[in-house]
């Protein structure tokens, strides 16, 4: 089901995988050079607690990234945005356009890097009052936020 | 959404502003003794070094005086300045704050008035915005007549409207028909006999805790409490021995007694709150006027109603009762986040007031929909295990007989029959116009939404659902949250795709919050 809804969206730019990956590595090396002190510490007896650490730091760092791009996708229409995200936890989000309050477009340091930038839109709802989307190109993300708020000035006149 | 700008000299309109009224300095000033009573302690105890009882008078004087004379400077440097398109409040001592209020952002503006304001014929104004921080804006105080064309004002000037109103015009009468609700005070009574509580017991339980230093003996010392009895004639073997049923005829007053103290302490919060109930519905909304000390006075417009919750409780149903909230960006109050519309009602009058707001009642149960039981055996599924390891655990590591510890599976038919009373309950559906959604066997709960003020819908699906093919369904309201569970994720995609289809189409311009 999930896998035909998944062919009519447009993917995230492949330099998502990239940005997610050097992110991820950066948020958990405090943790590996924990475990590096331990070994060289030996308190704890060798390789016992750096080598399953560095094997789950490879796999949350470098495979995870490229299997949450696979499930990441959205949908422009002329009238509302949809995102969906999320393979164990789905999530699949519909937000009218003429519900949106207002739109940021956010860069980090290393989306910009890779001319990356991330989508977040407004609502006045109490569940999803922010709904964001990652991983866009920056030109189309400004894009993106010119046709919605073009979209929304016609409506409101 | 307020703006909030410092120290902004060149903001000061050229016109003259409105001060606060003065008298409202000795309402402020008695209604916040209670917070001065630790400063006077503390400095009581500074100057009881000294030795000299005359000091401490004077030491109460001087931080009353000094009191007195901030709330002074603070009254001399706020004022308000009502505009062409927005309402100034400015103020601060030293660091200026102008706020600028729009009117078309205002939500909905109060009037509230405690027992000495009220005393006094004042009131305090606030400004709901909806934005961030419940306080928008506040005046108090001014008296009620301003308080009255101020809320006129700016129901006009949102509308449109110019109406030079005169100051000293009375307030004005628009709500002379009949109200659309009222409670009189036998049906506010009856209402106190629903909300059963034994709160007061927390309360002086807490209030021991915190004042324990004050009391000559130790409030939590059993000991001491027998003991006691025991000085009056009365000790534990005494009661032991005066026999089974004298001890029967003992509990069953202990406990008429705490029963009876639940049901007053219920009656009273009841009736202080609700006293003389009326909401009538006037050209700009709803107006719900309540309160036997602290009288409140609370303005709705109706397009700002985003969805209408029913309420009920296992025992008044019985009797037909329920209560009527409207969601809505505003807060009612600081105990209620939504606005209380009808506390205490028949249905009929439930589905009169709804459809005042454009809400109709649901047309026959058979429209609504079970949700599928999976979801909740799935639940059951999961605490079964757990249980079951427990058992296990106690036998062979606490040594406990096994007759005992399968006890425990208990629970796990207490929980069988909670869900099940869940599932039996719990109902979700559409028509053309609206979404249902109710849930909560012990406190019922009936939220309905016109589908055009959905903001958005998502459809959920954690590890567990997506193998049985369910899905939850959450929407978007303005002000409140609506999550349809155990659904079949066609039934889902169905339902969102419906209420896509009628929210992209509608003209939202007309009816955004």
């Amino acid at each position: 089901m999930t896998d035909n809804i998944a062919t009519e969206l447009t993917p995230l730019d492949p330099a998502f995988v990239t940005t997610t990956r050097i992110a991820t590595a950066i948020g958990l090396l405090p943790f590996v050079i924990g475990a590096g002190v331990l070994e060289v510490a030996q308190v704890t007896p060798p390789g016992s607690f750096i080598v399953p650490m560095l094997l789950f730091y490879v796999f949350v760092a470098f495979i995870v990234p490229a299997r949450k791009y696979r499930h990441w996708g959205y949908d422009m229409s002329p009238d509302r945005l949809r995102i969906v995200r999320g393979y164990m936890f789905y999530r699949d989000t519909i937000v009218p356009f003429g519900r949106i309050q207002h739109i940021d477009v956010d860069q980090g340091p290393i989306d910009r890097r890779y001319g990356l930038a991330t989508l977040t839109v407004h609502t006045a709802g109490n569940h999803n009052s922010k709904v964001a989307l990652p991983g866009l190109a920056n030109a189309d993300a400004l894009a993106m936020r010119e046709a919605i708020r073009a979209a929304i000035r016609q409506d409101s006149l | 959404m307020s703006e909030t700008v410092d120290a902004a000299e060149d903001l000061t309109p050229a016109v003259d502003g409105e001060r606060l009224h003065i008298s409202g300095l000795l309402v402020g000033f008695v209604s916040g003794l209670p917070q001065l009573v630790f400063p006077m302690v503390a400095a009581i105890f500074g100057v009881r070094k000294a030795d000299n009882p005359v000091l401490i008078p004077i030491v109460i004087a001087v931080v009353l005086l000094f009191s007195l004379f901030f709330r002074w400077l603070a009254w001399l440097r706020f004022q308000y300045f009502v505009g062409e398109h927005d309402i100034r409040v400015e103020k601060g001592i030293l660091n200026r704050t102008a706020r600028s209020i729009p009117y078309a952002r205002i939500q909905d503006v109060s009037i509230e008035q405690k027992p000495l304001a009220r005393m006094m014929g004042l009131g305090e104004v606030k400004f709901e915005t909806g934005g961030g921080d419940g306080d928008d804006a506040k005046l108090s105080f001014v008296t009620l007549a301003e308080a009255n064309r101020l809320r006129t004002l700016i129901r006009s000037r949102k509308a449109g409207v110019v109406v030079a109103a005169p100051a000293d015009a009375p307030a004005p009468v628009e709500e002379d028909a009949h109200p659309i609700f009222a409670m009189d005070g036998k049906r506010v009574f009856v209402f106190g006999l629903y909300s059963f509580s034994l709160v007061i017991f927390a309360v002086l339980g807490g209030l021991a805790q915190q004042f324990d230093f004050l009391l000559p003996f130790d409030f939590w010392d059993v000991k001491h409490w027998i003991g006691l009895a025991e000085e009056r004639g009365v000790s534990v073997s005494q009661i032991n021995g005066v026999g089974l049923f004298a001890q029967l005829i003992l509990a069953f007053g202990a406990i008429s007694s705490l029963i009876f103290i639940g049901f007053a302490t219920g009656v009273v919060r009841t009736i202080l709150r609700e006293h003389g109930f009326r909401l009538d519905q006037t050209a700009k909304g709803f107006r719900r006027r309540r309160g036997l000390f602290t009288l409140t006075d609370v303005i709705m417009p109706t397009h700002r109603v985003q969805a209408a919750i029913v309420q009920t409780g296992p025992f008044r149903k019985r009797r037909g009762w329920h209560g009527l909230k409207f969601v809505s960006l505003a807060q009612d109050s600081k105990q209620e986040a939504n606005y209380v519309a009808a506390p205490f009602a028949t249905l009929d009058e439930v589905w009169r007031i709804a459809h005042a707001a454009a809400i109709a009642a649901p047309d026959g149960d058979e429209r609504l929909q079970k949700g599928v039981a999976t979801y909740w055996l799935t639940q059951l599924l999961f605490i079964a295990p757990v249980l079951l390891t427990a058992i296990a655990a106690l036998v062979i590591f606490a040594d406990a007989p096994i007759g005992r510890a399968t006890l425990l599976l208990l629970l796990l038919l207490l929980s069988g029959a909670l869900f099940w009373l869940d599932w039996r309950q719990y109902r979700f559906g559409l028509d053309d116009h609206q979404l249902y959604l109710r849930r909560g066997w012990w406190r019922q709960q009936m939220t309905i939404a016109p589908q055009v003020k959905v903001q958005s819908v998502e459809i959920a699906q954690g590890p567990l659902s997506r193998r049985l093919g369910l899905a939850s369904l959450r929407f978007g309201i303005a002000g409140g949250t609506m999550e349809m569970i155990a659904l079949p994720l066609a039934t889902a995609v169905a339902i969102r795709d419906a209420v896509m289809e009628k929210v992209a189409a509608v003209d939202y311009s007309a009816i955004r919050s």
